[in-house]
C-alpha cells in the first residue's frame, strides 16, 4: 500500500494557560491553548475538582465567545430613545463621570433610589459588598426567579441545600432520584455522576414532566404532573413512615424530631421548649427528664412527652406522624392529581427503602459526634436525591423542597456514605447565616449584608408604618423568607412606585428586556414609561454586559465588560465556590488573552466608581482608595483578619489556607497550580459534618466557622411558627389583615402541599414549561457560531394526546393562551412527554438586532418566549392590591405555575412567531458571513 | 478506485454507551474544535450568524424518541428518548475508500483509521455518497471531504501527556459514554465491555463491517414489575397514629 504519511505528533500550542469556564455556572476548570498569542483550542483541566478534564459543548465552544461579533466594544451613551438601540460611543472618562454624576448625590442623601441588581453575577460576595457600602437597600443577585426555594428550603431545614451546597455521594449511592433538573443545570458534574452510577448498574429515577437529557438515560422516568412534586413527595412519605422504614437513630440524634414543642396556648405556642441557656429540650431516654439537646450522654427520645402544667408537650415527631400518617397522603389519594399510579408511587417507596435498609453500607471510619460520643462505624443508607428549578419555580416550591429534604433526613441519608453530602461552606445552620439589612443610612454603609435569613417577624425589613424597606419587598409579609430578594420584581415596582420611585436602576449581566422577566413586553413597557413631564418613570439606567444583549437598549449608559477569558474573578469560599464533599475548592480568572477593545471588566470598574466617590469600606483613613482594581481587591480584601477572598496559599509565603495574612503573589501561586487551589477534609472528618467534631475543627481552622457549629436538622421550622403565631395574632409586629390567612396557611412549620392560586386560570388546563439544552445556558453569552448550529429553532413540543386533540402536525402553528397574553409559535411533536404539558427551549428566540445576529436568523423569526405568558403579578382579585406570582414563603417567581390554552392557528402571514418586536439598532453590526477559524499556521 | 487494506494491524475505534449519552453535545463541539485547529482544513461555518447557520462538523449527536410496543405486563409504556452520537464507523469493508476516484480516501495499515488525504481531494463526493451512515462532509469553504479522523493526530501525539492521547470526543465526554480502543484485540477494555455489554453493529446488513460499536440502553421502566417482590417492605406497622407510636416505643427500646 501507499500510503500518505502524515505528522502524528504535531506541536499542539505553544503554551496552556489554565482559568475557570464561565460558559455556565458550573466553574469549572479549562485548559486555554494558545497560538501565536491567540486562543486555539479550550479543553477541560484534568486536575480541576469540578470537571475532572471533560468539558461540555459550551465550554468546548468558549473560542466562539470569545471571538463573537456581539462583543460590545466601547462605552456607550444612549442617543435615540430608549429602546431603540441608538447610541454613541465614548470614553470611559466620560461614562465614569456620567455614572458617577447619577450615583454620587444618591449615595450621600437618598441611597436606596439606587436598585442595584446583578444577574448570574459570579461575584456576588464582591457586588453585594460595593451595594453595602453604597447604602442602598435594592441590592440582589438572580437567585430570587431561579431557585430560591431550593436554597432556602435547604438552608432552612438542613443548613445547606443541592449544587454548590452539595452533591450526591456518587462513589457509593445504590439509588439516585432527581427531581425537576433541566439540561442544563449543574451540567458536568451530574453527568459524571450518572456516568459513574450507571457504570455500577446502579438505578436512576427522574421525576420530570419531561423526558429529555437527564431524564432520558433514567432507568424510570416518572413523568409528573408540574406542580405536584410535593404532593408525591409527601406520599412517599406517608408509606415508608407507615411501613417504619425510616431511620429512628439517625432521626433521635441528628435532627429535631424528638425536640419538645410548646403545647400551652400563648405567644410561645408551638415553638420549642428550652432551658435556660436557650437550648431546645428533649427528653433524655435514660433518665426521663427534659435535657438539653447537646448534652453529653443525652439519648433523645423520639416518643415520650412531656407534662407540666396539666400540659402534655410532645416532640416534632409526634405532630409529624399526624401529618403525614394522614390517608390523605396515600398514593391512592394523590395519584391521579400528581399524574402517577398508585402503583408506582409504592413501587418506587418501596425501591427506597429496599436499598436504603436492605444494602446499607458500613464504613468502617470512627468518628466523634457532638454530644462526644465516638462511633466505630459509619453506616451509609445508600439512596441520593437530587433536585432544581422544576420543583423549585412554583408558588409552592418552598414547601417542596422542604418536603423532599424531609424525606432524605427520615431515611437517615443525609451526610451519610451513599446519600447526600454537604460541601463546604455548607453545612451551615441558619444561626450562622446574616439576618437581612435593609436600613437606610445616607452616606453610611448597611450595617449588614443586604441578604439573609430570617428568623421571625423581627427580622422583616419594614419601615415604622410597616412598608418594605426594599424596592422589590422582600423580607415583608408578601413574602417573609426572600432570601435572595426578588429581582423579576424590581422593575415592575419601580415602574408602579410602589413602594416609592427610584432614580438609577443599575443591573449587571441580567436581560431583562427579553428573556430575564417574567411579561417582557410589559417590562419593555415599564423601562420605556414615561411621567407627563416627558421624562423616564425611571430616569436613570445603567447596564454592563460583555455583549449586544437585548438589553443594551433599554439602558441610558453601557459599560461594557470584558470575556470571561480577559478578566479577573474568584470563585470565592464567600460567595459560590467550587468545593467538593471531600474538600474545600475556590478558584479564580486571569486575563489569558487582553481585550482587543476598549472595555473593562465590570468589577473592576466598580472599583473605580467606588474610589471616586470614597464609599466606605474602599476607602483608607486618609481618604486613600484601598485599591485599585479588582485583582488587587481579591488579594489584599480581608472580610475579617486573615480571611479574604480567595482561601489559598494566603500568608507571607502562601503556605498557609483558609486563614492567613495577605500573600501579595496569591494570584500567581494560584495560575501556577492551574488556576484553583483544594484543601481536603481530613478521613474521617468527611460525612456526617454537622454533627463531626473532626470536621467542625477542621471547617474553624479553615475559617469557614469562628467556633464549632453543630446543630439538628430542622423537620419542623421555628421560624416559620414564629410567622404564624404573629398571624395568629401575637406579637407586636402583625401582619396586614389581608395576608394574615395566608400566613397562617402557608407559614405550616412541617412541609405541606398546597395548589398554587388558581384564581384567573379558568379555562387554561394545560402546563407550560421551559427549560435549557444542555448545550446552551440563558443568555449570559452570545448566540454562539457553533452551539446555534445545535440549538437554533425551539418549537413548542407538544405531547401526542394535544397533537391529536387539536389536529396538528409537526410544523403547524397554534395560539398559546394564559390569562395574560398570547403567543403563536410552530409547534412539533414529542411523546416521552406528559399528557398535558407543552414546552419549549427557553431563551433561544432572540429579538431582531440583538446578539449580532442577522435579522433573518431563525432565533429572530421563528424563535419565541413563553415569558410573554407569564405575569410577574397574579391576576388582579378586586381589591386594588398588587399580588406577585411568587411563592408566598420566598418570593420566588413562580414560573412554572403557567397554564396555558392551545388552539390551532393559520401561519402568521410573515411565517414569523408572534409577537414580533421591531428591530433594535445593532451597536455592533452583525457577524461575519463564514467562518474558518484556525489561528495557528 | 481505492484499494482497501487485506487486514489491518489494529482496529482502533469507538465505543459509544447509548445507556450513558445524555445527548449534551460535548463530543461534537470538542471535536469541532480540536479539528478546527488541527488535521487538515479547518472545519467551516457558512452564514455563521445568518438565515441558515451550516458548517462542518465530523461528529454529530441525534435524538430519536422510541416507543416501545404495546405487552401484557406494559400494556402502555412510556416513550423514550435515546440520544445517538454518530461520527465516521472506520469500516473494515469501507464503502468510501472503493468509491474514491483519487486514491485520497484510505484506510490506514496500522491502525484501521479511514482518513482522507486532502491535497488528493477533489471534492467529487462520491465517498459521502456511498457511506451508508452519512458520516462524511464536504467543507463549503476548502472543497474538500471531511471526516472523523479518530484524532490520529491526537492518539499518538507525543507532544501530549499519555492519558491524553485519546480523541477529543472521548477525553472529553462528561458522562463517559464514550470510549477508545482496539477493537480488533479480544483483551482489550473497549472487547470486554462489547462483550459484557452485548455491543451492536450500526446496520450491519450494510455489510460495511464497522469497527465503531455501540452499546443499547438497558431496558427502562421497569420498576413496578418488582412491586409484588417489593410489597412486604411495604407493610404497615401500624394503620392508626396511635399504633405507630407504640411501635415507636418498642422500636426505640432495641435500638
Amino acid at each position: 500500500m501507499n500510503q500518505p504519511k502524515i505528522d502524528t505528533s504535531p506541536k499542539v500550542s505553544d503554551e496552556v494557560r489554565k482559568t475557570t469556564c464561565y460558559m455556565c455556572a458550573c466553574r469549572c476548570g479549562i485548559n486555554v491553548h494558545m497560538k501565536d498569542g491567540k486562543v486555539a483550542y479550550i479543553e477541560g483541566n484534568r486536575d480541576h475538582p469540578v470537571n475532572k478534564g471533560v468539558l461540555c459543548a459550551k465550554g468546548s465552544a468558549g473560542i466562539m465567545q470569545v471571538n463573537a461579533p456581539s462583543r460590545l466594544r466601547k462605552p456607550l451613551r444612549r442617543v435615540g430613545p430608549r429602546g431603540s438601540g441608538e447610541f454613541r460611543e465614548i470614553e470611559w472618562d466620560e461614562a465614569i463621570s456620567t455614572a458617577v454624576g447619577w450615583l454620587n448625590e444618591l449615595h450621600e442623601t437618598a441611597p436606596q433610589k439606587l436598585a442595584f441588581f446583578t444577574g448570574r453575577d459570579q461575584s456576588q460576595s464582591f457586588t453585594s459588598f460595593w451595594a453595602q457600602n453604597f447604602g442602598t437597600p435594592n441590592y440582589a443577585a438572580h437567585g430570587g426567579f431561579c431557585s430560591v426555594n431550593m436554597a432556602a428550603g435547604g438552608i432552612y431545614t438542613m443548613g445547606g441545600a443541592f449544587w454548590e451546597f452539595g452533591q450526591p455521594d456518587w462513589d457509593h449511592t445504590k439509588l439516585f432520584m432527581l427531581f425537576g433538573v433541566a439540561e442544563d443545570h449543574d451540567s458536568n458534574p451530574i453527568k459524571m455522576g450518572l456516568g459513574k452510577i450507571k457504570a455500577r448498574g446502579a438505578r436512576v429515577i427522574g421525576v420530570n414532566p419531561i423526558r429529555s437529557g437527564y431524564n432520558a438515560v433514567a432507568d424510570d422516568w416518572v413523568g409528573i404532573t408540574p406542580g405536584t412534586d410535593g404532593l408525591f413527595i409527601l406520599s412517599l412519605i406517608h408509606v415508608l413512615m407507615k411501613a417504619g422504614k425510616i431511620d429512628l437513630d439517625y432521626l433521635s440524634r441528628y435532627t429535631n424530631a424528638p425536640v419538645l414543642v410548646n403545647a400551652s396556648d400563648g405567644p410561645e405556642k408551638g415553638l420549642f421548649l428550652r432551658d435556660a441557656d436557650g437550648k431546645p429540650l428533649v427528653i433524655d431516654r435514660v433518665t426521663g427528664e427534659p435535657t438539653a439537646f447537646d448534652k453529653p450522654g443525652v439519648r433523645p427520645d423520639l416518643s415520650a412527652t412531656y407534662e407540666k402544667g396539666g400540659v402534655t408537650h410532645r416532640p416534632v415527631f409526634h405532630l409529624m406522624a399526624d401529618k403525614y400518617l394522614n390517608d390523605e397522603h396515600a398514593p391512592d389519594a394523590v395519584a391521579e392529581r400528581c399524574g402517577i399510579p398508585a402503583k408506582r408511587i409504592r413501587a418506587i417507596a418501596a425501591e427506597i427503602a429496599r436499598v436504603a435498609f436492605d444494602e446499607a453500607i458500613e464504613l468502617d471510619q470512627e468518628w466523634t459526634d457532638f454530644r462526644g460520643e465516638t462511633h466505630s462505624k459509619m453506616i451509609g443508607r445508600p439512596v441520593s436525591f437530587h433536585a432544581m428549578r422544576g420543583i423549585s419555580a412554583h408558588a409552592n416550591g418552598f414547601h417542596t423542597c422542604r418536603a423532599l429534604h424531609v424525606l432524605q433526613i427520615l431515611l437517615g441519608t443525609v451526610e451519610v456514605p451513599g446519600g447526600f453530602r454537604f460541601k463546604p461552606p455548607y453545612p451551615k445552620p441558619v444561626e450562622a447565616h446574616p439576618t437581612p439589612h435593609g436600613d437606610r443610612r445616607p452616606g453610611r454603609p448597611l450595617e449588614g449584608p443586604h441578604l439573609g435569613f430570617p428568623r421571625g417577624p423581627a427580622d422583616l425589613l419594614l419601615d415604622e408604618i410597616g412598608n418594605a424597606q426594599r424596592i422589590d419587598k422582600a423580607f415583608t409579609w408578601e413574602n417573609p423568607m426572600s432570601a435572595h430578594g426578588l429581582m423579576h420584581m424590581v422593575i415592575s415596582n419601580a415602574a408602579a412606585g410602589d413602594p416609592y420611585k427610584i432614580d438609577t436602576l443599575f443591573m449587571y449581566m441580567a436581560n431583562m428586556s427579553w428573556n430575564s422577566s417574567m411579561n417582557t413586553k410589559g417590562v419593555m413597557e415599564m423601562l420605556t414609561a414615561k411621567t407627563e413631564d416627558g421624562k423616564y418613570v425611571i430616569p436613570n439606567i445603567i447596564y454592563s454586559d460583555a455583549y449586544s444583549s437585548e438589553m443594551v437598549a433599554y439602558a441610558d449608559l453601557i459599560l461594557p465588560d470584558t470575556t470571561y477569558l480577559e478578566r479577573h474573578d474568584c470563585i470565592s469560599l464567600l460567595d459560590r465556590p467550587i468545593c467538593e464533599a471531600d474538600a474545600a475548592a475556590d478558584a479564580i480568572r486571569w486575563p489569558v488573552i487582553e481585550p482587543d477593545r476598549d472595555v473593562r471588566g465590570f468589577q473592576s470598574v466598580l472599583v473605580e466608581l467606588a474610589n471616586r466617590m470614597s464609599l466606605p469600606g474602599f476607602t483608607n483613613e486618609d481618604g486613600s482608595p484601598k485599591w485599585k482594581d479588582y485583582a488587587d481587591y481579591i488579594v489584599n480584601h480581608q472580610r475579617k483578619p486573615g480571611i479574604g477572598p480567595l482561601a489559598g496559599f494566603r500568608g507571607e509565603n502562601g503556605d498557609k489556607e483558609g486563614r492567613g495574612e495577605v500573600n501579595p503573589d496569591q494570584l500567581n501561586r494560584y495560575i501556577e497550580n492551574g488556576g484553583f487551589y483544594v484543601a481536603h477534609i481530613p478521613d474521617g472528618a468527611d460525612y456526617y459534618k454537622p454533627w463531626n467534631t473532626a470536621y467542625q475543627d477542621w471547617a474553624v481552622g479553615m475559617g469557614i466557622y469562628d467556633s464549632p457549629q453543630p446543630y439538628l436538622f430542622q423537620l419542623y421550622s421555628e421560624p416559620m411558627r414564629k410567622f404564624q403565631l404573629a398571624a395568629e395574632g401575637h406579637g407586636d409586629r402583625q401582619p396586614p389583615e389581608n395576608l394574615r390567612q395566608r400566613i397562617k396557611d402557608t407559614m405550616d412549620p412541617l412541609p405541606i402541599w398546597y395548589e398554587t392560586d388558581q384564581q384567573g386560570n379558568e379555562g387554561f388546563t394545560i402546563n407550560a414549561l421551559t427549560q435549557r439544552p444542555m448545550a446552551m445556558y440563558h443568555s449570559w453569552g452570545t448566540q454562539n457560531a457553533w452551539l446555534r448550529q445545535l440549538h437554533g429553532r425551539n418549537p413548542l413540543y407538544v405531547p401526542t394526546k394535544l397533537m391529536r386533540k387539536h389536529d396538528l402536525q409537526d410544523g403547524d402553528w397554534a395560539k398559546v393562551s394564559s390569562p395574560h397574553g398570547e403567543i403563536t409559535v410552530p409547534v412539533m411533536e414529542m411523546a416521552a412527554l406528559n399528557d398535558n404539558t407543552v414546552w419549549t427551549w427557553n431563551a433561544i428566540g432572540k429579538r431582531k438586532g440583538a446578539w449580532a445576529l442577522q435579522n433573518d436568523a431563525p432565533e429572530a423569526t421563528k424563535g419565541f418566549l413563553l415569558n410573554h405568558l407569564i405575569h410577574e403579578l397574579l391576576p388582579p382579585k378586586g381589591d386594588g392590591m398588587r399580588w406577585a406570582n411568587s411563592d408566598p414563603v420566598t418570593g420566588q417567581a413562580a414560573w412554572f405555575d403557567l397554564k396555558v390554552k392551545l388552539e390551532k392557528a393559520a401561519p402568521p402571514s410573515d411565517a414569523e412567531s408572534q409577537p414580533e418586536f421591531n428591530a433594535l439598532e445593532s451597536p455592533v453590526g452583525t457577524g461575519p458571513k463564514d467562518l474558518a477559524w484556525k489561528v495557528g499556521k | 478506485m481505492t484499494q482497501l487494506p487485506q487486514s489491518t494491524e489494529r482496529k482502533m475505534g469507538l465505543v459509544i454507551d447509548l445507556d450513558t449519552c445524555v445527548g449534551c453535545h460535548a463530543c461534537v463541539i470538542s471535536c469541532k474544535g480540536w479539528n478546527t485547529e488541527n488535521y487538515g482544513a479547518p472545519l467551516s461555518d457558512q452564514d455563521a450568524y445568518g438565515a441558515n447557520p451550516s458548517g462542518t462538523f465530523l461528529n454529530r449527536v441525534h435524538s430519536y424518541e422510541v416507543q416501545p410496543a404495546p405487552t401484557d405486563a406494559h400494556p402502555a409504556p412510556a416513550a423514550q428518548l435515546i440520544h445517538f452520537p454518530k461520527s465516521c464507523l472506520h469500516c473494515e469493508d469501507a464503502p468510501c475508500v472503493t468509491v474514491c476516484p483519487t486514491g485520497a480516501s484510505y484506510k490506514r495499515v496500522e491502525d484501521g483509521i479511514v482518513l482522507v488525504n486532502e491535497s488528493d481531494c477533489i471534492g467529487c463526493g462520491l465517498c459521502a455518497w456511498a457511506c451508508p451512515y452519512g458520516a462524511r462532509e464536504l467543507d463549503a469553504a476548502e472543497g474538500v471531504m471531511k471526516k472523523c479522523t479518530l484524532c490520529v493526530d491526537r492518539i499518538y501525539n507525543e507532544n501530549l501527556p499519555e492519558v491524553d492521547r485519546v480523541p477529543s470526543c472521548v477525553r472529553t465526554c462528561p458522562a463517559g459514554a464514550r470510549h477508545f480502543g482496539d477493537l480488533g484485540d479480544p483483551d482489550s477494555d473497549v472487547s470486554k465491555l462489547v462483550a459484557q455489554r452485548e455491543g451492536m453493529d450500526l446496520m450491519p446488513e450494510m455489510g460495511t463491517k464497522p469497527v465503531n460499536k455501540y452499546l443499547p440502553p438497558r431496558p427502562k421502566d421497569q420498576i413496578e414489575d418488582q412491586i409484588d417482590i417489593l410489597a412486604p417492605l411495604l407493610a404497615p406497622i401500624a394503620e392508626e397514629p396511635k399504633g405507630f407510636l407504640s411501635w415507636l416505643d418498642k422500636t426505640l427500646e432495641k435500638l
